[in-house]
This record gives C-alpha cells, structure tokens and sequence, in this order.
C-alpha cells in the first residue's frame, strides 16, 4: 500500500543556483499527482528531492522536511539508501543495465541488497514483469536476452518492473513517456492507471493532456516555485492563478 | 549538375576510406614483420627440449628455457597479483570518489609513474625488497613489475568508468544499491571489457622488461625453488644470450623472443575468452 508524502518548506539549489523554493505540499497516498511546468522550472529537482538523488549530484544541496509516511526523509537517522528502497524511481530516459539479462535487471534492486532465495526471485520477477505489461514480451528469453536489447518502450516498461520489484510504497516518475512513441505513450499511462491502486504515484510531464489522463491531483510549478496544487479537473478547467491558466491555455511554457 | 557533384562525394568518400585503411596496414605492417623474422630466425631452435630443459653450460649445444619460462610467469603472477588490485582500486577512487584535490594528486602522480623509466623503478624494488632479503628474488622482480602495472591499469580503468553513463549509477541508486554495490556489480561489470584490455595491455607491456628484472629477478641458469630465489625470466635471459659469442645461444635467443610473444598472445585471448563468459556485450 502506498503512503502518503508532507513536504515543508523544501529548497534545493544546485551550487549557487536556487532550484527549488519553499515547497509545501501534501501528496495523497494511492493516487497519482502529475506536476506540470515549463522547463526548468524545478519539476525533476523537486521529485529528485523525494528520494535523496538530489544530493547525488556534487555541489547541489537540500533545506527543509520531506515525510514518506512516518519516515523523516532528511531525518538524522535516516539512511538515504533506505529511503531510496522505499521511494522507486523511473527516470526519462530508459536505463536497463547492459550488462544483464531481462530476468538480472527485475531481479537487480534484490540481488545487490543480499537477496537469494531462487523460488521467490523467479515469482517476483514474473509478478513485476506482469505488473509492468512486459512479461508477455519476454518470458521466452527471460534469461537469454539483454535487457538493453528490447525496444525504447520495452526498456522503460522493464525500469517500470525493476523498480516496482523491491516493492516500494512510492514510485517517482520523471517524464517516463517523453522518449516513447504515441503505443507505447498509452501503455506506460494504462501502467500508471493499474499501479495507483496499490502505491502513490508522482509523475512529472511535459504533456498537459497526460497529466489530464493519469493523475487526479495536478501541481503547477514555475521558476521553482510551486504556483497552485489541487484536483487536476480543477487546475485545468479553473485555475485559481492567472499564471497556470496562462500556461495550460498555451499562452507561455 | 547532381551527378557531377555526387561524382565528387563518392570520390571524397572512397579517399578517406582507402585513407584509413592504408593507415590500418601502415600500422599492423610493423608487428606483421617483426613476428614474421621472430618465427623466421626462432623456429628452427624451437623444439620440446627448448621448453622442457634448463640451459647447457656456455659453449654446449642443446638445452632449453623452461626455467625462464616458468619464472616469467611466475614473476607476472606476482606482479599481476600486486599491479591488478592496486590498479583497478586507484582507477575506482579516480573515477567514483575522488573527484577533489587529493584525486588530482593521485592522477597527476599515476601519469609520472607511467613515465618514470623502467630501470628507476628496478632500482625502487632493490632498495625495498633485495636490500631487505639480502638477496636477488622472483619476489623483487615481481614487485618491479607489479608497480609498472599499476598507473597504466589505474588511468585506463578510470577511463573506462567514467565512460559508463551517470544513468546507469542513478538507475542503482534509486533501486536502494549501496553505493558499493553499484560499483562493483554495476559500474565496473559494465566496463568490465575495457578495463579487462587494460590489464592484459599491462601485462604485456611489463611482460616483455628486461631493465627492471636486471638487479631484481635477477636471472638463474637453473630452477628455482622458491619465490625468494634469484629467478631466471624470459627477457632476461634473451638478453644474456644475445649478447653472447657463441652461435647457439643466438639462436636459442631468437627462439625465445617468440615464444616471449606467443605465450602473451595465448594468455591475452585465454583471459578474453574466459572474461566474456555470461557478459551480456553491447547495448545502446
């Protein structure tokens, strides 16, 4: 089942670069929250912030309080590789491992964490790859073929499975459709659609329309700043704010 | 008008590719020659009492090098035993964790390492270990060659990390991977060929040196019994025979120079073959 997430006052900057400000927000468990802006304004960096990639980068640095559920994200005793195990991600661009077979990549995020039982490998693996609309593509060669081997919107579906492998309460979702084709586009949405049953789900877009199809909640960001968050029939029919209807009408972005 | 132009593009086309290719030839032309005189001049004193017996006293005929056979390689697997880890550890804190001031400082060491000659560095291995043990060793002589190993193995593999996309790091980490994980099982596994080629290129390089095993290994015209014996090495020993006045050892020296060049062929391709095993190649 998925949590919810608070977010208090959140700023990132990237070196001098205030990326991120003052972010207060409230995403409801087991729903999808689309977050809508124009480029650069802070939409990635924000979800980066919700599992502690920011700080990956060198010099980008964080302020202020993110809860996953009753977890303190920034909290003193906690661990970032845990909080990652608990908050998935899904990046834009598809990232299976090369290296290893479609069955390896599933099974990645268990079996570097120490995981061994073969039984119960094989069945999470088969219930991912189900769960990510995926199994039917490649059950014949589970073990044979390279997961960079499969095609664009294969490989993101394969992430979608890796990821929801370690069974996470919370997936993040950074414009996972913008490299794919219109089927594969509506395939990864379907997902979305399946997937907020049991976890809560944050997707960043580029694409209003999707935003409209997936998510019920929709928060509009720009240069960093979180301008309005609210039902996503809401934020599209009648936005409070001149600056989001401005954007969704098409007049800027 | 359009076919003339496309005449000139075509034209263009196949110059630089015959360009390429001649430049391909021009280099392999070289080790072409070299190993076709080596099998030319050596063939003829290589048999099987070559590579099972020890050397005849100076003026006999006969004999052979299986000691300095044996000792290479054992000098190479000590050497390989110190040059790879050290290598590949350096490489990984360059290219994963040391991207500060103290990283610059071990880059910049590596590449004067790389430059320093090869005798200097004998000279290091005498004074730490033959000084030590009081005498000449295959211990010392692998030590020599393990140090010239290691900044050569060290800037390839960071090199070949750095290669590996950010992505792929990010992928692990946001899957809960500790980051000591991520970069054994996925960065390095990824840039596992690369970093393989670097090795075996080291191996090959420090396989052929002669300098560092002068005052080191030493050489032995018999077998030696342990690794703290002088040991008698293939360079080295190419090296005594070819400086020597009689006929034989001439030719005994010709034989091993190629069999110098084709036990690294055969132990570069065994490793090659054994390290693509179940690794997944390519990608996009």
């Amino acid at each position: 089942m998925g949590v919810g997430i608070q977010v208090n006052q959140l700023n990132a900057w990237f070196g001098n670069t205030h990326a991120v400000r003052d972010i207060q927000m409230d995403i409801p468990a087991n729903h999808a929250t689309a977050i809508i802006g124009p480029s650069g304004c802070g939409k990635s960096t924000f979800v980066r912030c919700l599992n502690r990639m920011h700080e990956t980068i060198p010099n980008a640095r964080v302020q202020g309080t993110v809860k996953v559920g009753d977890t303190h994200v920034y909290g003193n005793g906690t661990s970032a590789v845990e909080i990652r195990r608990r908050v998935g991600m899904v990046f834009q661009k598809p990232n299976p491992f090369p290296t290893m077979s479609v069955y390896d990549n599933v099974a990645a995020g268990l079996k570097l964490n120490g995981y061994r039982n073969r039984r119960e490998l094989d069945e999470i693996v088969e219930r991912s790859l189900r769960q990510a609309a995926l199994w039917d593509e490649v059950k014949d060669s589970l073990k044979k073929k390279s997961g960079a081997s499969l095609s664009g919107g294969q490989q993101q579906r394969l992430c979608i499975a890796r990821a929801l492998a370690v069974e996470p309460e919370v997936m993040l979702m950074d414009e996972p459709a913008s490299a794919l084709d219109p089927i594969s586009t509506s395939k990864i949405e379907d997902l979305i659609f399946e997937l907020k049953q049991n976890y809560t789900i944050v997707i960043v877009t580029h694409n209003m329309q999707q935003a409209a199809r997936v998510a019920e909640f929709t928060a509009f960001f720009l240069i960093g700043n979180l301008i309005e968050f609210d039902k996503t029939e809401k934020i599209f029919t009648n936005p409070s704010d001149k600056r989001t209807e401005d954007y969704i009408t098409g007049r800027f972005g | 008008m359009m076919l003339k132009k496309y005449w000139w593009r075509s034209f263009k086309d196949k110059l630089v590719v015959g360009l390429a290719a001649g430049a391909t030839v021009v280099v392999l032309l070289p080790l072409g020659a070299i190993f076709g005189y080596l099998v030319y001049r050596g063939i003829g004193s290589l048999n099987w009492n070559f590579l099972t017996q020890i050397p005849k006293p100076p003026g006999e005929t006969g004999g052979g090098m299986a000691n300095a056979i044996a000792g290479s390689g054992l000098i190479l697997l000590i050497a390989s035993l110190i040059g790879v880890p050290m290598g590949i550890g350096t490489g990984v804190y360059l290219a994963e964790f040391g991207k500060k001031r103290f990283g610059y400082l071990i880059r910049f060491t590596a590449d004067v390492l790389n430059g320093v000659p090869s005798i200097v560095i004998g000279i290091v291995a005498y004074s730490l270990v033959v000084i030590y043990q009081k005498h000449f060793s295959a211990l010392a002589g692998g030590v020599a060659l393990g140090i010239m190993m290691v900044p050569i193995i060290s800037r390839a593999t960071e090199e070949m990390l750095l290669m590996v996309p950010q992505s792929l790091r990010e992928a692990a980490w946001g899957l809960g991977i500790p980051q000591w994980r991520t970069t054994l099982s996925i960065t390095l596994r990824t840039a596992s060929s690369g970093i393989i080629t670097a090795v075996m290129l080291s191996f090959a390089r420090v396989a052929g040196e002669t300098a560092p095993l002068l005052f080191t290994a030493f050489g032995n015209m018999y077998w030696s019994r342990s690794i703290n014996q002088p040991t008698a090495a293939l360079p080295l020993q190419i090296f005594n025979y070819a400086i020597s006045p009689f006929d034989d050892e001439h030719r005994q020296a010709w034989a091993g120079a190629l069999i110098l060049i084709v036990l690294i062929v055969v132990s570069m391709s065994l490793v090659r073959m054994v390290a693509s095993r179940g690794v997944f190649k390519g990608g996009n």
